[in-house]
């Protein structure tokens, strides 16, 4: 274990926050193994880890949602034993959660009313909030309906409403997993203010180049262990993502052979009025993908994503065949069994519930999108040989790492369970296939496979559309990349002229005249 | 100390077998103790519940009897619970069954009819258990009403239309103003299995339902569509299956199985039609089907067991004079019993003796 940080700097004699040989255990399971942390005023301490490190557990138990196994937390120098978030709270530790909790029908205030434990009436809230969002730069109307904000207004609810307690000591949750680079970045100069004013912050955050900007200190957790505490702007990338994964991670090569071909999926002036009412109209949405290509549609989540996915796949029909033609095939008003006929694969986001049945073996979850084609069923009845043999080319292939042949879909971690359900899709030797978030909450190593498995299917030919949040992902593996934003896509840009900047002011809603004209002054 | 619910990472196999037995235990150690507070002596009760039926010729044949619309019924149920649709008309189906079956007996009673009446009836109680069963599922699909309320309140308008029949058009001249038709016809009756005996065919066709659903779920692409789409709805969408279809179907062979059962009970054991053909199987039926954990095989064992509490409240009732609506009690408590367990197949108890304690490591 290493620990570079000097205590010089420390204003203070003792930590603000102290986890003394923390421990979590969930059966057998240590999700936190003796954790020791300490938090400084006036510092951005970022935690890092993979998926499953116990990162939410260890901040679970600091916000008291969580009761430790063993150790100890310490406020001030002092024991303190937390029975839940209200008495963490009036400790002055405040958390902004990743996933929000947000009553959609609600208006901004009456939403931060409802978080806050005082005996204000709800007209002092709604000044009170003004004055904050104000004095912070984080401008919010208190009478608007949180169904009409963007996700980044609404993680601005988050965060208003946790500086609203005048917190000594904020969490973040991922912050920026929602944002877009410059609304990042918008933030970043929020929470340096608050470090001056003297608070502390714990940033969780898997995004490296993030962490050696903005973070003092970094702490490392790896399968419930503290791996090391560092100063994160004296590591390099490389090196910090060494620490969190343990291994050197493979590099994903691109095919050198890969040619363009035939068009493989066109998407003709998609237009579909949402099913919910809070859902996305994708409007005019047209795109022609090849064989041989991988196309990347970036955006920030709720833009029209999963709508179009949907109106892809078939689980949403359009009205007009045209709108979605597969192999040449109009294919609009076709189910997605027939459209895995011709030769389409969808790979959904959601893992558990949408790309598998969790509470099913393995084999019955091949047979889940294999029945349509190939031997699994005949006149009926299901080749049970044939559902056990995909799975074992699957493991095989895709290197999916379980306890026993067959187990229940929702046995597998992460990783493993994603593996396996673009494994199933691959074997089946799709034309055409469309995956919504490869690599979503997937540890390094599995999402190193998984990219380059779509690598290597481009290669064979096959047309590849791969949403994704994660723009390092796309520059990497795309060919091209089109940006999503309220439910429109934007033309094309070939990956070599897609910068990061770009793609930002793309996803913030700019169209891409304006984002050329950004450019050509900025340089 | 504390004791804590918590989750397993995969469903256990082995509780998933023994969480009814479980569920039989307490219901055994509930009922002790009510037939103790009744003042009644609880191990002689037991034994007249569950062990004299056991032991004599007579009661092995009549929880046979008992048993086979029991069992047909709860595997139609099994499919509809499967597949989240929840049928819990099957009573009303089981009696439309009867109506319509009884009908050609009725029409053709001391005619010349040769042996096709009996077929033409249970294919004819099917039929109509099956349209029966239909009208929730269509009110359900087409326009999102509960399948649970409309099926549930059917079961009245069935039990008042056997009613209405055996009190008038169809009743018996020569019934003593008795609600009941004539006895039917031997072309019309459900041939028994053994000279003298109650055992009757109906008891085989049950047999063969339980085959047929045990192959229907276990290696049939359709068997598996209705698993899914119970399990995971997203999951069976983005393969494919149509739910709206999948309860459609589901409800068609709940229903069609009820209606079998029905026009069985009254061509076999009760031999005409007449109010009061069923002390509720169709209900018992939603008790077997999850007694027996939604499985064929188990539903066939769990509709045995609650045809031996039939029969033995019948007997406790003659021995022991305790009223037959203990049975009732008994089956209602199992249920609850047997729903609580199962959250025994997801979830484990475990017992932490220490509080969370301060541990000091080294560093």
């Amino acid at each position: 274990m290493r620990d570079t940080t000097s205590a010089g700097q420390h204003t203070s004699a003792t930590p603000l926050l102290q986890t003394v040989a923390l421990t979590k255990r969930y059966g057998t399971f240590l999700a936190n193994d003796k954790i020791d942390l300490d938090i400084w005023p006036r510092q951005i301490h970022a935690l890092l880890g993979e998926n499953g490190a116990g990162k939410s557990t260890l901040v679970k138990t600091i916000y008291g949602l969580v009761q430790p196994s063993e150790g100890e937390l310490r406020w001030e120098g002092r024991n303190m034993v937390l029975s839940g978030p209200s008495q963490a709270r009036a400790r002055g530790i405040g958390m902004v959660f990743q996933h929000f909790s947000l009553f959609d029908n609600l208006t901004v205030a009456e939403n931060v009313a409802l978080g806050l434990d005082g005996k204000e009436s709800f007209k002092e809230i709604s000044a009170r909030l003004e004055r904050v969002s104000h004095s912070y730069g984080l401008p919010l109307d208190p009478k608007r309906e949180v169904w009409q904000l963007s996700v980044g207004e609404r993680q601005r609810i988050e965060i208003v409403r946790a500086l609203m307690q005048d917190p000594k000591f904020l969490i973040l949750d991922e912050p920026t997993a929602v944002l877009t680079p410059q609304e990042a970045d918008q933030l970043f100069v929020v929470l340096e203010r608050l470090k001056s004013e003297g608070r502390a912050i714990l940033y969780i955050s898997h995004k490296l180049e993030e962490v050696k900007k903005l973070c003092d200190t970094a702490t490392i957790l790896r399968n419930g262990k503290k791996v090391a505490t560092c100063n994160p702007k004296a590591e390099t990338a490389a090196s910090l993502a060494r620490m969190m994964v343990g291994t050197e991670i493979k590099e994903v090569k691109p095919a050198t052979t890969r040619q363009i071909t035939v068009p493989r999926l066109a998407i003709i002036d998609l237009n579909l009025e949402p099913d919910d009412p809070h859902g996305v109209h994708l409007k005019g949405i047209s795109l022609e993908l090849r064989g041989g290509e991988i196309l990347g549609i970036a955006g920030v989540a709720g833009n029209g994503q999963d709508e179009l996915f949907a109106a892809l796949s078939g689980e949403r029909l359009a009205k007009d065949p045209g709108t979605v033609v597969i192999e040449g095939i109009a294919a609009g008003h076709l189910s997605i069994s027939r459209r895995r006929k011709l030769g389409a694969a969808f790979v959904p986001e959601e893992r558990l519930g949408h790309g598998t049945a969790p509470r099913m073996r393995l084999s019955e979850n091949a047979l889940l999108t294999g029945h349509v084609a190939g031997n699994m069923v005949l006149h009926g009845f299901v080749n049970t040989a044939a559902t056990l043999n995909a799975v074992d080319r699957t493991t095989e292939t895709f290197d999916v790492r379980k306890a026993k042949r067959d187990p229940e879909a929702a046995s597998l971690s992460g990783g493993n369970l994603q593996k396996f359900i673009v494994g199933r899709e691959i074997l089946r030797n799709p034309a055409v296939l469309v995956v919504n978030q490869p690599t979503w909450g997937v540890d390094a190593g599995a999402a190193a496979v998984i990219r380059q498995a779509l690598l290597d299917l481009a290669a064979g030919g096959a047309a590849v559309l791969v949403t994704s949040q994660d723009i390092d992902e796309l520059i990497e593996i795309s060919d091209r990349i089109a940006v999503m934003f309220h439910g429109r896509l934007s033309e094309p840009l070939p990956t070599a002229e897609a910068s990061r900047e770009k793609l930002g002011l793309l996803m913030g809603g700019s169209s891409l005249e304006a984002t050329e004209q950004a450019h050509a002054a900025g340089t | 100390m504390q004791l804590v619910l918590e989750k397993r990472a995969e469903r256990s196999r082995t509780v998933a077998l023994i969480s009814p037995l479980i569920a039989i235990g307490l219901t055994i150690v509930t009922m002790t103790i009510l037939f103790a507070v009744m003042g009644k002596n609880p191990i002689l009760a037991l034994y007249v519940y569950f062990i004299a039926p056991l032991a004599d010729g007579y009661s092995l044949q009549e929880i046979a009897v008992k048993a086979t619309p029991l069992v047909m019924i709860a595997i139609g149920l099994s499919l509809c619970y499967l597949a989240n649709a929840w049928n819990i008309g099957a009573e009303g189906q089981f009696l439309m069954g009867a109506v319509a079956g009884s009908w050609i007996a009725v029409k053709t009673q001391g005619t010349e009819a040769g042996h096709w009446v009996l077929p033409a009836m249970l294919l004819l109680g099917a039929i109509a258990g099956a349209l029966y069963a239909l009208i929730p599922a269509i009110c359900k699909v087409r326009f999102g009403a509960s399948e649970i309320l409309t099926s549930l309140m059917l079961v009245y308008v069935a039990d008042l239309l056997l009613d209405y029949l055996v009190r008038g058009p169809w009743r018996d001249p020569q019934g003593f103003n008795f609600p009941t038709t004539a006895e039917f016809d031997p072309v019309a009756t459900v041939p028994t299995l053994i000279e003298g005996g109650r055992l009757h065919l109906g008891s085989i066709l049950a047999l063969i339902v339980v085959a047929a659903g045990a192959v229907l779920l276990g290696r049939t692409i359709k068997g598996f569509e209705i698993r899914v789409v119970g399990a995971a709805p997203r999951a069976a969408r983005f393969g494919g299956f149509n739910a709206n279809q999948l309860i459609l179907l589901t409800f068609a062979i709940s229903g069609a199985l009820s209606g079998l059962a029905g026009i069985i009970e009254v061509a076999g054991p009760v031999g005409h039609l007449q109010p009061g053909i069923s002390p509720g199987y169709g209900f018992t039926a939603i008790i077997v089907a999850f007694l027996g954990r939604l499985n064929p095989v188990g539903i066939l064992i769990a509709g045995l067991f609650l045809a031996l509490t039939f029969i033995g409240g019948e007997q406790a009732q003659i021995a022991m004079k305790i009223p037959l609506d203990v049975t009732k009690v008994f089956q209602g408590v199992l249920l609850f019993y047997v729903l609580a367990c199962d959250s025994l197949i997801l979830y484990r108890f475990r017992i932490i003796f220490s509080a969370p304690q301060v541990a000091r490591g080294t560093h």
